[in-house]
């Protein structure tokens, strides 16, 4: 039997209101279902099954609020030899069902010790689901709010506010708990930006491609070049991720964003990241997100081009261990073949976890990206 | 077509991609990234619903250009069948 519960979608997130259940008891459940719809702080998102199965019975209903890792519903998984499993979530790995299976940090057995938290009632965020001290503190901050009945949905406005504290929460631990390095080089955008003109003037409106999609491409495959930069921070150390699934920030009308993964970024041709990214900004901004696109970003890339701002040093989203920032393209002077020629050019900067990795592999992944955009026909 | 219904029709495309604007507040000069925080996502989409429902497939050098409504809708008043 397998627990469906409330998945963490966020390194901050502590709750979520289960809206509305896509399944019924007894449905036939495949791996990739949207089975339930969530509201967290950072607005609705569906929430898919990571396990084969039946949905055996459904334990909270829509409308209730509760922590992380509340079991939501149970389903019945099966092997392929027929046989029902052991616990597993559906969204993440968890901890096993028995205390004496528990598998914990020994820093975080300390602080739970400290803090009075029963390590078995925790779901575990680190690798095959162990309880990391995070795990322990976001519990313990969760000890004195009871689960609550969500008696209307939130308005916009107090969406906002908690989108807000999110954040806070968020960008405060990650300047806290990570020491960040700097780096930042400029690119001829040129090849890029002609590229794309020409791409854009053969294509109807609704085929154009962006800019951004080169430098999410190019970011993608620069990390295949310098891997420990798609790597998550967990039990104390930087664990490459085998797939690189890029986070790309999305600015939400009215205030906030997020940072959905385009899965296997590094494989998408150029045309269907744009298609990828165009449904993902549709999606973040009607609140239709997945579950999995919240919880598998291994680096992110944001811009503020489009606001003027030619550079910009990200704040990392943990457990991820690297933000790249792309500015504005600008005309600026550049040399070209000895002369000083006028030129579009992008700054991209790099915010990495020094924990994770050293100047040098980010000066040469910065220069990796840069590589990369000077040929954006073999991205 | 009038320029007056251009505007209406434009307006109600702006509607669309940002909910949070109040139609009655736009006017020829209103600046479409700088007053209603258009990206370039954002123009994307308008210059493709403008194609789907005028005809008119808005070249990125022009959509670049065109920096407010009133410009907007002055060269769909130029150009459009």
């Amino acid at each position: 039997m397998t627990d469906f519960v409330m998945p963490i979608l966020g390194a901050d997130m502590e709750e979520g209101t289960l809206v509305e259940w896509r399944k019924a008891v007894g449905d036939e459940i495949r791996r990739g279902d949207v089975i339930a719809e969530v509201e967290t702080d950072k607005g609705l998102t569906e929430v898919e099954a990571f396990v084969d199965g039946m949905l055996e019975e459904i334990v909270v209903g829509p409308g209730t609020t509760v922590p992380v890792g509340t079991v939501l519903a149970r389903i019945r998984t099966i092997r392929s030899t027929g046989e029902t499993t052991a616990t597993v979530t559906a969204s993440e790995p968890r901890s096993a069902d028995g205390e004496a299976h528990v598998r914990a940090s020994p820093a975080a057995r300390r602080l739970a010790a400290q803090l009075g938290v029963e390590l078995s009632s925790l779901r575990g965020t680190g690798p095959e689901g162990a309880i990391q001290s995070a795990d322990v503190e976001r519990a313990a901050a969760e000890a004195s709010a009871k689960p609550k009945e969500a008696a209307v949905s939130p308005s916009a406005e107090q969406r906002k506010q908690r989108m807000r504290q999110t954040i806070a929460a968020a960008m405060s631990r990650s300047k806290r708990e990570i020491p960040h390095y700097y780096l930042a080089t400029t690119a001829d955008a040129h090849p890029a930006t002609t590229w794309i003109a020409a791409q854009n003037a053969a294509r109807a409106p609704g085929e154009r491609l962006l800019a951004a999609v080169l430098f999410v491409k190019a970011v993608a495959l620069a990390l295949r070049e310098v891997p420990e930069l798609n790597s998550v921070w967990e039990e104390g150390r930087g664990v490459p991720r085998d797939r690189i699934n890029v986070g790309v920030a999305i600015a939400l009308r009215g205030g906030g964003l997020v940072a959905p993964a385009i899965h296997d970024t590094d494989t998408l041709a150029v045309d269907e990241l744009m298609r990828r990214f165009r449904d993902l900004v549709l999606r973040a901004r009607s609140g239709a997100l997945r579950s999995s696109e919240y919880s598998d970003p291994t680096i992110t890339v944001t811009s503020l081009g489009d606001q003027g701002v030619e550079s910009l040093f990200g704040v990392i989203y943990p457990p991820q261990v690297a933000i790249v920032g792309f500015g504005r393209v600008v005309e600026r002077p550049w040399s070209v073949g000895g002369a000083v020629v006028s030129r579009p050019v992008v700054t991209i900067t790099l915010s990495a976890d020094h924990r994770v990795s050293d100047g040098h592999r980010g000066a040469l992944f910065l220069a990796a990206v840069d590589r990369l955009l000077q040929t954006p026909e073999a991205l | 077509m009038k320029k007056e219904q251009w505007k209406g029709r434009v307006v109600g495309i702006l509607s669309g991609i940002a909910p949070d604007v109040e139609p009655e507040r736009l006017g020829d000069e209103t600046d479409l990234r700088q007053d209603l925080d258009l990206d370039s996502m954002d123009l994307l989409n308008l210059v493709e619903a403008i194609h789907e429902q005028f005809g008119v497939a808005i070249p990125d050098a022009d959509a670049s250009a065109i920096r407010t409504l009133g410009e907007l809708v002055g060269y769909l008043d130029e150009l459009a069948p």
